[in-house]
């Protein structure tokens, strides 16, 4: 129970992060760790006591195996959100160029 | 049969754009008006020959707890058809608007994606495929957003960018907990097994997920970004935001989840009615006081969303009948809007109301059509807006939901106020402006030509005849909320 509520923490912390940073790069990194909680989240429910790898062995019951689709998501989803970090910190250098800053209360050439 | 058409023919036709153009962007625009006419036809003819019935598509042959499913039903071909039909308008549009943007083909496949990824949320049945194909759509829109590569436009793309990403966080988070309590993916199945759980599953989900589509359909308390992000994009892809992606990403995914998947718990729903009144005020307030017509159009998309929601959230027959069929309505005449912005932003080169003059002489067929766009949103008789907004009124007094109900007309009058400001101020006032330095070209009237002719004729979708053809099935999936178990589980 105590791991699930750390993980828990952990994604606070990166909506924490994403609410209050001032810097680009700081809100990127925290969208990263909201991302990795939500990962660890994925693998702590796959994840059974005492139990092996997931491959198939003579003599082996299912029951004794950690489940294997989560951590096949996972793999999907690191990768989508490799995919958003990087294009967020491409945008982030656009902004630098334009702006010369990365201070987001700097750039705001839209309101209203 | 169909169905992974749809997802497959704009993925080939996005990867070869890439592959085959040069400097030159005539085989990008031949590929992707071809996609886009096949993918409107495929998506009309499963909407016609589908009816009341559902069919299931099985990927790699496996059965389905093990695979992933393509469902099509009436709703699912219903959002299909309005996807593909702004589609092709926007294509159509944008051939000679975005001639003004360096790189063209890189525009046509992103917007290939942008289809790909809103095809595949719509017709998938499996939650995390639904996940991967919402991040495709949104990749694709961060990069259209950003396309015109001025810094207002990063600085909308940023915002958007941040925005959705957590609130797809937010989505994974609550996949994960439906797979930890189910053990399955597929969203029948995962319907079939809540019941027999604990109820405070569904609420925690449900508070999850609510607040994840919800930042992606920009409802009132999440709606930030689209402001922003729909008026800095180029005309067309505004139109594809505004027109579509919110509806498909957000509206779709909240129907097809709170109706078919959770059965429509009523806490949710008056949630939905709550959030949905308070869009239909406040984003009307902000939008009369916007000079920046693409700021205006956005806010007003938020309101038009607001009227959706409401539907929704009342959840009798007449309701979801009338939400439904606002769903397709605005996606007409929102898209034209766009469109006639972007007509005149090329124009006469500026978006502030304040510095357009009498433009009936000079563009008679934008001033025109955005004179039909403006009094079907606004809700006035012949059109289209008109019977949708009466629908959901109507529905929301038989309901004895009375004070919805007057919020929905304080919410239709504002809107016909803030139109009539846009036709005054932008269209019809001011001095004659006798010609203008570009032309709008025959692609672009075209396609504002062919919504303004819809925005009338889809008024006839309410005549009991063709109604029981086009509206009602899809009403009868969305209400017939455990049917939808059955029919993809085959019991």
């Amino acid at each position: 129970m105590v791991i699930y509520i750390l993980c828990f923490a952990l994604l606070l912390v990166g909506i924490y992060g994403v609410l209050t940073k001032r810097d680009l790069i700081k809100i990127i990194l925290s969208l990263g760790i909201m991302g990795y909680a939500v990962n660890l989240m994925f693998i702590l429910f796959a994840y059974r006591t005492g139990a092996s790898y997931a491959i198939l062995v003579k003599g082996k019951a299912a029951a004794e195996m950690v489940d294997p689709l989560p951590q096949a998501l996972i793999l999907t989803s690191i990768v989508i959100e490799l995919g958003i970090t990087a294009m967020l910190v491409a945008l982030a250098i656009r902004l630098f160029e334009k702006y010369k800053t990365f201070d987001i209360t700097k750039i705001r050439r839209l309101s209203g | 049969m169909i169905l992974p058409f749809l997802i497959i023919i704009p993925l080939l036709a996005a990867f070869l754009i890439t592959l085959i153009s040069g400097e030159k962007d005539n085989w990008a625009i031949v590929l992707s008006i071809l996609a886009a006419i096949s993918l409107l036809a495929l998506s009309t003819f499963s909407f016609f020959t589908t009816g009341n019935n559902t069919f299931i598509y099985e990927m790699s042959g496996w059965k389905i707890p093990l695979t992933i499913c393509l469902v099509q039903d009436a709703l699912s071909t219903f959002m299909l058809v309005i996807v593909n039909l702004i589609a092709l308008t926007s294509l159509i549009f944008s051939v000679s608007y975005i001639r003004h943007y360096s790189a063209p083909w890189k525009y046509y496949a992103l917007f290939m994606l942008l289809i790909t990824g809103m095809n595949g949320v719509i017709a998938t049945g499996d939650i995390f495929n639904l996940f991967v194909f919402m991040e495709i759509a949104l990749f694709a829109a961060y990069g259209l957003v950003a396309f015109g590569c001025k810094a207002e436009e990063y600085e909308a793309a940023f915002k958007y960018a941040v925005m959705g990403s957590v609130s797809s966080t937010l989505i994974l988070l609550g996949i994960g907990i439906l797979y930890s309590a189910t053990s399955t993916l597929t969203m029948a199945k995962i319907a079939e097994i809540l019941p027999m759980l604990d109820t405070k599953l569904t609420y925690w989900v449900g508070a999850i997920f609510l607040t994840g589509f919800g930042l992606k359909a920009a409802v009132m308390p999440f709606h930030a970004w689209l402001p922003d992000a729909h008026s800095s994009a180029p005309a067309p892809i505004s139109a594809m935001l505004s027109g579509v992606l919110i509806k498909s990403l957000g509206i779709y995914t909240i129907i097809r989840f709170f109706y078919n998947v959770l059965g429509a718990p009523q806490v949710f729903m008056i949630i939905l009615m709550v959030i949905g009144s308070i869009s239909i005020i406040v984003a009307s307030y902000l939008a009369l006081g916007q000079w920046d017509l693409k700021r205006l159009l956005a806010y007003s998309s938020i309101s038009q969303i607001g009227f959706i929601l409401l539907g929704i959230g009342i959840g009798t027959r007449l309701a979801v009948l009338g939400a439904v069929f606002h769903i397709f309505n605005h996606a007409v005449f929102k898209a034209l809007l766009f469109y006639n912005s972007g007509a005149l932003e090329m124009a006469i080169g500026t978006r502030d109301l304040r510095k357009m003059g009498n433009l009936k002489k000079a563009l008679p067929v934008t001033s025109a059509t955005s004179m039909i766009a403006s009094l079907s949103i606004a809700g006035l008789p012949p059109f289209n807006g008109f019977f949708s907004k009466l629908i959901i009124i109507i529905a929301a007094v038989q309901a004895n939901y009375i004070v919805y109900a007057v919020i929905a007309i304080i919410g239709s009058l504002l809107t016909l106020i803030y139109y009539m400001k846009v036709q005054r101020y932008g269209f019809r006032g001011g001095e004659v402006v006798e010609k203008t330095e570009i032309p709008v070209s025959l692609g672009m009237k075209s396609a504002m030509v062919i919504l303004a002719v819809l925005c009338i004729l889809t008024s006839l979708m309410i005549v009991p005849g063709i109604r029981e053809l086009t509206l009602d099935p899809v009403v009868s999936v969305i209400i017939n909320k455990t049917g939808y178990i059955s029919a993809v589980l085959g019991r």
